[in-house]
Formats: C-alpha cells, sequence, structure tokens
C-alpha cells in the first residue's frame, strides 16, 4: 500500500466515522437548541474562605420554615414554623429546616452556665454541667419528631394549600445524647418514683410528666442533632428526645428532671395537648404518634407538567414501630397498590416510599396510607371521626391526605372531601 | 477461637437481639402500657457500650439549693403549694397591672389571648370553649402555670402572693369561688373544677381502618 492509498483510506475512514457522528446528532435534533458553554466553566468559582459555615445555593432561597399561612397568631412567641416537606429528599430534615413549636420563643443559652438538674425522688440530687454530659457513652439514633397538633387545621375541610401547612410540624434527623436511664441510676432512683418531671429554662418553663416506663426505656437527653449540636430552636443547648412520642414532651432547653410518685396534671397535659372525644371529655396522656404517611410529591400547590410519568413519592413513619407497608391510590381510596419502601427502614423514624405513576391527563385524587409493624392501619378522617370528637384544635391527626390532580395538573388539597 | 467461646458470644448476641432489637412482631395495636395503662409503643432500650466502671460526673446538690428551681406542683393535690396567699379584691389589681394588656379587661379577652371565663358546659356542644374555669381539672393548674409562664414578658418574677391573687380573681370570674374569697396552700386544692372528671386516659388505638386494597368504596 502506497502512501497515497494510506491517505486515501484514512480520509474514507475519517468521513465513515463523521457520518456515523451525525446520524446520531440527528437523532436527536427536535426540541432544544445547542448548547454554550456555560459561564460557571469559564471564569473561576469563589474561592474557599479562611473559615465559613457552608450555605444552601442562593438559588433554594425559596426553601425555608414557614409559620402558619391559616391561623393567624396575634403574637409570634407561642408559635410554630414548619418544615417544607415538598423540597425535602430522602428522611433526614437539615437542621436549619427542623420544624419549631415554642411557647414563649427561642432562648439563647450559654452551655458554659447552663445546668441539668435531676431530683426529686433519688438517693442524691445531681446537677450535671454541659462538659458533663458529653462525657457520658453516647448514643446516635435516628427518629422522626412529630408536633402533636400537625394537621390541626385540615381536618373536615382544606385549609392549608401546601404539604408545608398540612404536615410540616415533622422533622426527621439523627440525634446524638446519653440514655437518661444512666443519669438516673447515677442518681438513684426510688422505686416509689413511677414518673418524671421534664421541664424546660425556656420563659414558659415548659413542663411535662413522663411515666417512668418511657424514661428507663428509650428516652434520650440529646445535645446534637444531624452532626452538630443541637439549633437554639431546637432546645440548645440540650433537650429531651422521647421517641415516638408526641413533640411538646421532648422538653428543649431541658434544665430539671424531678422524680415523683405520680403525674403532676400540668396545664400542658390537661387544659393543652388533650383530645376533644365524644360527650365533652378529653383524652389524656396520649403520647405515641400513631402511624401516618402523607404523598410529599405530588402535593398541594404544585403544578404537573402535562400527561406521562411522575414517581410519586411520600414519608411514612409510626411512634410505634417500623413502618411495614404504605399504599397508594390514585382514585380517592377506591383501588390501592402496594408502593416501594426505601431502605433504610427504622423504627419510630420518616420512612421514604415511592411508586411509579403514568399519568394519563384525566382527573385523579392522590393517597397515601401507611402500615406499621403492629399492623395498625393509618385510618380516613372519616374513620377517625367514628371514635372521636374532631371540635376546636384537634390534636393527633393521622388520617389519610388525598391531593386531587384536574385536567390541568394543578394538584390541590381536598381533605374531607374525597 | 474455641468453638466454646464462639458459641458464648453468639449467645450473647441473641441475647442483645432480644433486648436491644425491635421487638414489635404485629398485632396487640401500641403494645406495652404502663402500670397506669397508657400506651407505650415501647421497643427496647438502646445499646450502650458495656460499662465495668460506671462513670459519674454528676456534681451532688441539697434540695435547698434548688429551691429557686423546684417551682412545680402536683396540682391534683397542691403538693408543692408554697406558703403565701392572695384575695379576689388583690388579684383583681394585680391582674389589671400585669395580665389586661393580652388577655383583656375581666379577663373576657384582649389584643393578644381570648377569654378566660365561661364555656362551663360547652364541651357537649360543637363550640367547645376552653378556659380555665372550663378546662383545668384541678385549681392548683392556676398558680403552677401562672407562677411558671406568666405574665408572657417576665414569668417566673411575680410573689407567691400575687399567683395566689391571680389564682383567686380567676375562679372568682370563672364563678368557682366567691368574691371574698382568699387562696393559699390549704384553700385552693379545695376548690371543685367542673371538669375534674372530664378525662379519660389515652385507650388508643381507636380506629379501626382495614387493609382494603380493591373496589373499598
Amino acid at each position: 500500500m502506497d502512501t497515497k492509498e494510506l491517505d486515501h483510506n484514512r480520509r474514507s475512514f475519517l468521513r465513515k466515522s463523521l457520518a456515523v457522528a451525525g446520524g446520531v446528532a440527528a437523532g436527536g435534533t427536535a426540541g432544544a437548541a445547542a448548547l454554550p458553554v456555560p459561564s460557571s466553566a469559564q471564569e473561576p468559582g469563589r474561592q474557599i474562605e479562611a473559615a465559613a459555615y457552608g450555605m444552601p445555593s442562593k438559588f433554594e432561597a425559596h426553601v425555608m420554615r414557614r409559620r402558619s399561612d391559616v391561623l393567624k397568631n396575634r403574637q409570634n412567641l407561642s408559635d410554630w414554623s414548619m418544615t417544607p416537606l415538598q423540597h425535602q429528599p430522602g428522611i433526614i430534615t437539615p437542621n436549619g429546616l427542623v420544624y419549631e413549636r415554642h411557647h414563649a420563643g427561642t432562648p439563647d443559652i450559654d452551655p458554659k452556665t447552663h445546668r441539668l438538674a435531676i431530683h426529686g425522688m433519688v438517693k442524691q440530687p445531681l446537677t450535671f454541667t454541659m462538659d458533663d454530659l458529653v462525657r457520658y457513652p453516647s448514643v446516635s439514633r435516628f427518629y422522626f419528631l412529630e408536633c402533636s397538633g400537625n394537621g390541626l387545621t385540615d381536618w373536615l375541610k382544606p385549609a392549608s394549600t401546601t404539604v408545608q401547612q398540612t404536615h410540616g410540624l415533622l422533622s426527621g434527623a439523627l440525634w446524638t445524647g446519653v440514655p437518661v436511664s444512666t443519669l438516673l441510676e447515677e442518681a438513684g432512683i426510688d422505686p416509689r418514683g413511677k414518673w418524671a418531671l421534664f421541664e424546660g429554662a425556656d420563659a414558659s418553663a415548659h413542663a411535662r410528666s413522663v411515666p417512668m416506663e418511657k424514661v428507663l426505656d428509650d428516652t434520650l437527653i440529646v445535645y446534637a442533632m444531624n452532626g452538630e449540636a443541637l439549633r437554639p430552636e431546637n432546645g440548645y443547648p440540650v433537650r429531651a428526645l422521647l421517641p415516638g412520642w408526641e413533640g411538646n414532651i421532648s422538653v428543649k432547653w431541658l434544665r430539671r428532671i424531678k422524680v415523683g410518685e405520680e403525674p403532676w396534671h400540668f396545664r400542658g397535659e390537661t387544659a393543652r395537648y388533650t383530645d376533644p372525644m365524644p360527650e365533652g371529655k378529653w383524652r389524656q396522656f396520649s403520647m405515641v404518634m400513631e402511624c401516618k404517611s402523607v404523598i410529599t410529591s405530588p402535593s398541594g400547590g404544585q403544578q404537573l407538567k402535562g400527561p406521562g410519568f411522575y414517581e410519586v413519592t411520600g414519608l411514612a413513619w409510626s411512634g410505634a414501630g417500623k413502618v411495614r407497608a404504605v399504599d397508594v391510590s390514585f382514585d380517592g381510596g377506591k383501588n390501592w397498590r402496594e408502593a416501594t419502601l426505601e431502605e433504610p427502614i427504622m423504627d419510630k423514624c420518616l420512612t421514604r416510599f415511592k411508586a411509579a405513576w403514568n399519568w394519563n391527563g384525566a382527573p385523579a385524587v392522590l393517597m397515601s396510607r401507611a402500615v406499621d409493624s403492629h399492623g395498625y392501619v393509618q385510618p380516613s378522617v372519616q374513620e377517625v371521626q367514628k371514635v372521636r370528637a374532631i371540635v376546636g384544635f384537634v390534636q393527633h391527626h393521622n388520617a389519610i391526605q388525598p391531593w386531587s390532580v384536574n385536567a390541568n395538573g394543578e394538584v390541590r388539597n381536598v381533605i374531607g372531601q374525597a | 477461637m474455641s468453638s466454646a467461646r464462639l458459641e458464648v458470644i453468639v449467645a450473647i448476641g441473641v441475647a442483645s437481639l432480644s433486648i436491644f432489637g425491635c421487638a414489635n412482631l404485629g398485632g396487640g395495636g401500641m403494645a406495652a402500657k404502663s402500670p397506669t395503662g397508657i400506651p407505650l409503643g415501647a421497643s427496647g432500650p438502646h445499646a450502650v457500650q458495656p460499662l465495668t466502671d460506671k462513670p459519674r460526673f454528676g456534681q451532688a446538690i441539697s434540695e435547698a439549693d434548688l429551691a429557686a428551681w423546684n417551682i412545680d406542683v402536683r396540682t391534683s393535690d397542691g403538693r408543692g403549694l408554697p406558703p403565701g396567699r392572695g384575695s379576689v379584691a388583690e388579684g383583681r389589681q394585680v391582674y389589671a397591672a400585669k395580665c389586661a394588656a393580652c388577655h383583656g379587661p375581666d379577663a373576657k379577652g384582649g389584643p393578644v389571648y381570648g377569654t378566660m371565663v365561661g364555656g362551663i358546659g360547652s364541651f357537649t356542644t360543637n363550640a367547645r370553649v376552653l378556659t380555665p374555669g372550663s378546662m383545668y381539672p384541678y385549681a392548683p393548674i392556676l398558680f403552677d402555670y401562672i407562677r411558671r409562664s406568666m405574665p408572657m414578658d417576665r414569668p417566673q418574677t411575680l410573689r407567691a402572693d400575687e399567683v395566689y391573687a391571680v389564682s383567686a380573681y380567676l375562679l372568682n370570674l370563672n364563678g368557682l369561688v366567691p368574691a371574698d374569697a382568699v387562696m393559699d396552700a390549704q384553700s385552693l386544692p379545695r376548690v371543685q373544677m367542673p371538669n375534674r372528671n372530664g378525662f379519660i386516659l389515652d385507650d388508643r388505638p381507636d380506629t379501626k381502618a382495614l387493609r382494603c386494597m380493591t373496589n373499598c368504596k
């Protein structure tokens, strides 16, 4: 083969290669314009700062906690703000988005001066500094935290637009601290001590009575969440964490544990945080947050972009154990199919579920229904209404949340209507 | 490793699982209850590192040195109520000075909070009115809550006499004590509250939902 021939062969090969490449390009011509090189690739980015706490992208500024837009509170000290669940993938809530509930604002407590006292029916009353507490053998566990009032604006008819407003008094985190049993054993519990008071150092001195079985079972004194110190609004420098129980009993800014024979029947466990029942009664010490789920996408206020594939996804949890299954319905609860649960599936923790959905463009009503490790099935509002009184500010709303999708793809809250 | 030693380790592992593992094996709703009957939803204590020598970092303190923090009242019988006394008339004055700005004149509701008077008998209607008079099962809840949380801008600053007086005033406005009543550690727990027997202990799970999959409605 002479040089000429070689040259020809090379040119021929190149032509064929280009033709193949051009064929691929021709297959994708419909739609997008040619991509320019982005400016981010043609100039250096920001330099590393000498020291900094990283913040989300400025383009994520819409992802934030929000107060209720249903109830117009006339003060913002005894108030709450909600987690934007529609923007949370996975099962962990970033610390800046963990929901808040305070009874008299957020204090800024100096960990050097803070003390935790344990006294009452113990052999030896004790105080602990923060330095003392972090020296004990620690545990880190993933748990959800949910306010007993989550959903109280939306029982029989829709009031809230987004899932942040209907379900955002809910967060998931990795909590680090000390089993309270370790500290109580050191103080020496009087065998007649059957209850313990937990009290905060905030301006409400929020206090709750806890049965000793829960105190000694899995109650933690926590000083860290998601790998850093607690945020001030979540109890810095130390709080109680009672897995699976209503949020307010996990007393923040914890300053005192007192052992006693009986519950104290505080205002916060009689006049508040009790559940209206038929015949004018009130259910008291309803602590466990029962099994519940909600679809976070698509959810209220969102807009579907035409027929086609959607991954329907949401969160499920149970204060009594693990999530065993989640079913989803696309026809308002007439027919259901089992969703896929994503690992890890942990005790008293948020569990992520997913279901593929090919929307045909017709109106639909989406629902999710969770089943926990006891076989307990999440009820509908109608089923809750059979056994409780839905009147006023009703706590412990764990009913099924329906979202409607109309032919334009608009997603709406239709609680009580579907 | 000898097989005998291996067996011991396996046995310990199984024992730890039964103690610390998730023991919810279905049936029976929220399972374990406290001796007082409260569903616990419990799944067992946390595994911490076994310690042959338990660390002890707590500092001993006397109950006397905890007095300023020891503000709780066992409201069912008033244990923990401090010395002191206050009348309805004195309470009216304290209320006007320190409470009325938020709660309104005569505790009928103000710019920030709703009424603290009335509602007795409303719980069997569709408009339950929650006030200390209608809702509290025990009168010492007034003392405990006012002392620990009120007034909202200066909590834990009222003297015991002032707290007794405001408690007396609010009870009087609700028709539960006469206008000449004086409240102290003996008289306050004796006030009969209308909602004394209004509470039932947690008896969930109460719903009976079924896991229907097709043609459910």
